[in-house]
């Protein structure tokens, strides 16, 4: 399988990631090498195969339910770009 | 007074406690050496004051009798570990000035014990590389250099900065993370030690996430018996993990110099590569003999499904950091591009701060999560992983203690010789990957060098928690093939 450049721009808005008309088929080389790569899996025979969910086998811990942490609102926005009052700022979302 | 750079930890520990010098003393004549190395860029930020206060307490308690196992020993920490109100960045852009107001668990355990931290090492920008030459600080400098050449050469990657650092006795040891290679690999380059313990022997809490179910994180240093040391220190069961592993950690370092008469050591087939270089055969050959000359015995084993581990790591490995990087948004934390609206704001943010490396990886892993390519590429990858681990299942089922082989397919490169495609430094993990995606322990060892003077790595693979077998077969080697340290020049 390759990717289109209309594909490409999809993924750069799935993922998220602004990306430029020049960059796309730039972008678009480096992802059909990977993908040509990844291709040779095509010929593993996988029937009947469990796909992994857990290399180590392990029973899923789970944590008591309980508060066990918090009261620490300066440390949580103290990285943040734009905050007021202990919120993130983000530009207006709705109008 | 020898060069107290040039002593092992076990040697220092030894000073330390005869009062031969102090941690201080210690500390100082590591942060001078950082200082008259800057040129390699191993150290993204030095934190000398700190470095001295942490130095000063282990000090006051060594007089008491007290401290540690790691008692005043100055170690180097990749940029991946959270360290409390010390600049954590991962080496990319997009963390900016991001300052902790937590610490990861692994070096929390090693402040517990006593050491002492010299500063922040230079990494692939989120881990991903194997050269070093993404991350945002620039390339590191491998102290290696070939005979009677100038040019300049990768440590190694991703765990770049700590493999050199070391090797250049800018520090006693330093913390790494593995994900598909990223410790092994760069100890390899460096003519340093480097241990990828069994995926949950260490807690991933605060560390930066790359691909989860593939991180893991594990020391570098330069003797097998003080990357057993660090170990212990590092290891533990951490509620804050739930993959992590709630089984004792035993006394590491007991391990070596036990005996090995009657292992069985695996020779994987699948591991001699076409056009595989003669010196690298030959290491491999050498390093077999090593240990059967110390009793164990060789047996050719298969792992079948070997070559397919690559490309299948090329597709979990993405995915899962494609995920874990969607946290990155301009919003809590890091760096912040303006947009018109919240969308504009995420994607010029995300455009702005992720490297090229790590922008194609989160496309690539956004497009095998997609609908409609789950089953395609994902779902098959993770069937095909399972296999992997299979094989590795059968090779021990048969009695086979641990397996031997070459740590990389060539000798350190040149920065800027490869990347043009970016497969073609993928394939630098060959030998490595398959650990990362069975789960299992793995050790680099130095074990000679090639035509070029440039130091080779041979990797030992072992059963899961079993990493104290690692370590009596690495030091054996480690006896047999000498130790390496690189002519200073810089």
């Amino acid at each position: 399988m390759s990717v289109d450049a209309t594909t490409v721009r999809r993924i750069a808005h799935l993922a998220r990631i602004a990306v430029t008309e020049a960059e796309v088929p730039h972008l678009q080389g480096e992802l059909n090498a990977m993908l040509a790569f990844v291709e040779q899996l095509s010929e593993v025979n996988i029937d009947g195969v469990e796909p992994m969910t857990s290399v180590t086998p392990m029973e899923m811990k789970k944590r008591a339910d309980v508060i066990d942490d918090g009261e620490i609102p300066d440390d949580i926005v103290g990285n943040a770009p734009e905050t007021q009052n202990h919120f993130f700022l983000v530009p207006k979302v709705v109008e | 007074m020898t060069d107290l750079t040039s002593l092992t930890i076990a040697e220092a520990r030894e000073g330390l406690a005869s009062k031969s010098f102090t941690s201080l003393e210690l500390t100082d004549a590591h942060l001078g050496a950082m200082e008259a190395a800057r040129s390699l860029n191993a150290f993204v930020l030095e934190t000398p004051d700190q470095a001295r206060a942490m130095a000063r307490a282990i000090d006051a308690k060594i007089a008491k009798g007290e401290g540690g196992p790691l008692a005043g020993i100055p170690l180097g920490i990749k940029d991946l570990f959270a360290t409390k109100d010390v600049r954590t960045t991962a080496c990319s852009k997009i963390l900016g000035n991001f300052v902790p107001p937590y610490e990861s668990t692994v070096t929390s355990q090693l402040w517990r014990d006593g050491a002492v931290m010299l500063g922040k090492l230079n990494n692939d920008e989120f881990a991903m590389g194997s050269s070093n030459e993404t991350s945002c600080f620039g390339p590191v400098v491998n102290p290696w250099r070939r005979e009677g050449s100038n040019t300049t050469l990768v440590p190694g990657g991703s765990s770049g900065g700590s493999a050199s650092a070391v090797a250049a006795l800018l520090c006693m040891g330093a913390t790494a993370t593995d994900t598909g290679g990223s410790i092994r690999q760069p100890a390899a380059f460096t003519a340093t030690v480097g241990v990828k313990p069994t995926y949950g022997r260490c807690s991933r809490w605060g560390i930066v996430a790359f691909a989860s179910s593939l991180d893991q994180a594990g020391p570098i240093a330069r003797t097998v018996r003080d990357s057993a040391i660090l170990m212990r220190s590092m290891a533990g069961h951490d509620p804050k993990d739930t993959t992590s592993v709630d089984i004792a950690v035993p006394d590491y370092e007991a391990a070596i110099g036990r005996s090995v008469k009657g292992m069985k050591i695996g020779i994987p087939k699948e591991y001699r590569l076409d056009g595989m270089p003669a010196e690298i055969e030959k290491l491999w050959t050498e390093g077999a003999a090593w240990l059967k000359a110390a009793g164990a015995e060789l047996v050719e084993v298969s792992l079948p499904h070997t070559k397919y581990a690559l490309p299948a790591y090329y597709i979990v490995a993405p995915a899962e950091a494609s995920s874990n990087l969607a946290r990155y948004d301009g919003v809590r934390y890091g760096l912040r591009v303006p947009g018109r609206s919240i969308g504009e704001l995420y994607e010029n943010t995300r455009a702005e701060g992720f490297g090229d490396e790590v922008r194609r990886r989160v496309m690539i892993g956004t497009y095998v999560l997609s609908a409609g390519y789950y089953d395609a590429y994902y779902l098959r990858a993770q069937k095909v992983r399972t296999l992997i681990k299979k094989d590795f299942e059968n090779c021990f089922a048969k009695g086979v203690n641990a397996i031997l082989t070459p740590a990389t397919p060539s000798a350190a490169f040149g920065v800027g010789e490869k990347g043009a495609d970016p497969v073609e430094m993928y394939l630098n993990d060959i030998f490595t990957v398959t650990v990362n995606m069975a789960g299992l322990p793995g050790i680099a060892v130095p074990a000679g060098k090639d035509a070029q003077g440039l130091p080779l790595g041979l990797q030992l693979i072992g059963r899961p928690f079993d990493e104290e077998t690692l370590f009596s077969l690495g030091e054996i080697v480690e006896q047999a093939a000498g130790r390496f340290t690189p002519p200073r020049w810089w």
